[in-house]
């Protein structure tokens, strides 16, 4: 092990191509990771955001807001239930705002969200006509005070503070009162909005641990009941997200793990007569291939630490709002443990080429 | 184990090596082999390529596996030793120094010694004390630093005998240790080897073609078609 060290200490030059492809391949792979996550963020912040123990959408909805409908009655049902607490109503419509000092095209896609129940770092709903917005709506100009025009009927939002992490399908939220809410609704799709006292789903506390099934049996099947983590991972599109990526993900280790076993082989192959000798004076072939892996691992070590820090560097300097990348120690750990796994994996592509050098290659045999 | 003489760092009796070819033959490397030597003897081993005098050296220093006969070195029977035990063998029974002296490139002299003990017995400041003695009596102690890069060909040949010597071997085996260098260089090589297992009271075999260095040996032995003549 001692003597693969010195060698990558010595030598530095001949791990230097592996080291600056596996860098690249780093890169890719954390930022994929974080382009999944920032997507993700951005698509299910106003959910996962939700200090709930259920939402209730209609039966048919399929967990869409557009497709839900609460009527009061269903409600009263809902709050009846054994182990609730408390029962929210929530609704939402995307729309495009047009904010001030922006051409007329210029539009910021907001999911404009009327609530009852505090969204954790969402504060209690804002007066009528106002609204919370996430701070990634700040990308697009929008500031504290401003005034903006949602939908096409410009229905006029105040902006009184900013929210963190709490965006929906790829969109800032506003978080206002059901009331400001109901109304942009009505304004600006005429064809969907809702009396009063309805909403699109429930936001619903409680003490029970099968709060959903309780729910949906209280009220006859009228009501398609989701845990949080449960609504996160039925909101139309995320699966489908997080599946492409995880492939192109897994692609990517594949590759690092091809580059990582190709690089070793070839490595191995050239230090044939190196090991001949070691294996003459004394060295296991446990010995030689240990020092294949911990070189091999120092490497993608390295590499991954240079990609780490590129990657956090670019998240700093991509602006908010601009693309959804999301860098987190949890994803450059698990990408730098996946990157490890295949260094380790790659490695075995030349145990059996370790294990067949035959020390007497080191004196010959034909004399 | 099985008693041996006393005295003897080498016991080989009747030692056949057959390799079974793609096609089924069998070729007889090593064929009835019998070779004694003493505790502090040297002999070369002459004999024109394909031979069989490195197949019988790499017997002897359990590289390779005989197919038949009996081998002893240092009083260790090795006749039926597994290759894990033949590992250990060589860790601490035998040195060798090889055609290309074979030195690892990125370590400097004193480290090329150390690797014996990194690879074996890890004994670490004895072994270091050991290779800074070694290196001193070699004539190294001021290149004990520097890669085989910056030293010359007898300068690394010095360090190949000096790693072949830190375990302390019963015998040390020698493929061709001339064969790279130009006569004088070659004869003072063996100058050295002589001396330095003569002063150490361990065995040789020195494996040559070159008929002119056997004056250092104390006999020669003929090996032709795998057979060893006297």
């Amino acid at each position: 092990m001692r003597l693969a060290l010195k060698e990558l200490r010595r030598r530095p030059g001949r791990f230097t191509v592996a080291t600056i492809i596996l860098t690249l391949i780093a890169i890719l792979l954390m930022f994929l990771g974080g382009l999944l996550d920032g997507l993700i963020a951005s698509s299910t912040g106003a959910i996962r955001a939700q200090a709930a123990d259920a939402i209730v959408y209609s039966d048919t909805a399929q967990a869409s807001f557009v497709r839900s409908r609460i009527e009061p009655d269903v409600r009263a049902e809902v709050e009846g239930v054994g182990g609730v607490t408390e029962v929210g109503g929530i609704g939402n419509v995307q729309l495009g705002a047009r904010v001030p000092g922006n051409g007329p095209r210029d539009l910021a896609s907001v999911a404009l969200f009327g609530y009852e129940l505090a969204p954790d770092g969402v504060p209690e709903p804002p007066p009528y006509g106002q609204a919370w917005a996430d701070e990634t709506i700040k990308a697009s100009g929008v500031e504290e005070g401003m005034t903006i025009e949602v939908g096409p009927a410009r229905t006029p939002i105040e902006i009184v503070g900013f929210v963190s992490d709490t965006n929906f399908n790829g969109q800032s939220s506003l978080w206002a009162s059901p009331d400001t809410w109901r109304d942009a609704l009505a304004a600006n799709r005429p064809d969907a909005q809702l009396g009063p006292g309805v909403f699109q789903a429930l936001v619903v506390r409680g003490d029970d641990s099968d709060l959903t099934t309780a729910i949906d049996e209280a009220t006859g099947g009228a009501t398609d009941s989701y845990t949080i983590d449960g609504a996160v991972a039925a909101i139309p599109g995320v699966t489908e997200q997080q599946n492409t990526f995880n492939q192109i993900i897994g692609v990517t280790v594949a590759i690092a793990l091809v580059v990582i076993g190709l690089f070793f082989a070839l490595l191995t192959v050239e230090r044939t007569s190196l090991y001949g000798v070691l294996k003459a004076i004394g060295a296991k072939s446990s010995t030689i291939f240990g020092g294949l892996v911990v070189q091999a691992v120092v490497v993608t070590g390295i590499a991954a630490a240079i990609a780490g820090a590129l990657v956090v560097v670019l998240d700093l300097v991509i602006p908010p709002g601009s693309i959804p990348l999301l860098v987190t120690p949890g994803r450059i750990i698990v990408s730098v443990v996946l990157l490890l796994a295949a260094a380790v994996l790659g490695c075995t592509f030349s145990l059996r080429r370790v294990l067949r050098i035959d020390p007497a290659s080191a004196i010959g045999t034909t004399s | 184990m099985t008693a041996t003489t006393v005295g003897t760092a080498l016991e080989m009796s009747d030692v056949r090596k057959v390799y079974t070819m793609g096609d089924g033959s069998e070729v007889v490397a090593l064929d009835h082999a019998t070779l004694t030597l003493g505790h502090d003897e040297m002999v070369a081993l002459v004999g024109p390529s394909g031979s069989g005098k490195t197949t019988l050296c790499s017997i002897a220093g359990g590289i390779l596996s005989a197919t038949q006969g009996r081998i002893v070195v240092g009083g260790e029977d090795i006749s039926d030793h597994d290759a894990k035990e033949l590992t250990k063998f060589r860790q601490n029974k035998v040195g060798f120094v090889f055609q290309s002296v074979n030195l690892v490139p990125f370590l400097t002299a004193r480290e090329n010694l150390l690797v014996v003990d990194e690879l074996g017995r890890r004994i670490g400041a004895p072994a270091r004390e050991r290779a800074d003695q070694l290196l001193e009596e070699l004539g190294l102690a001021d290149r004990a630093k520097n890669l085989p890069s910056q030293l010359s060909g007898g300068q690394r040949q010095r360090v190949a005998i000096g790693r072949a010597l830190m375990n302390d071997p019963a015998l040390v085996l020698f493929d061709e240790p001339t064969s790279a260098l130009d006569t004088k260089l070659g004869e003072q090589v063996m100058e050295l080897i002589q001396n330095e297992m003569k002063s150490r009271d361990i065995a040789a075999v020195v494996v040559t073609h070159d008929e002119r260095i056997t004056h250092y040996c104390d006999r020669s032995v003929h090996i032709v078609d795998g057979r060893l003549e006297a």
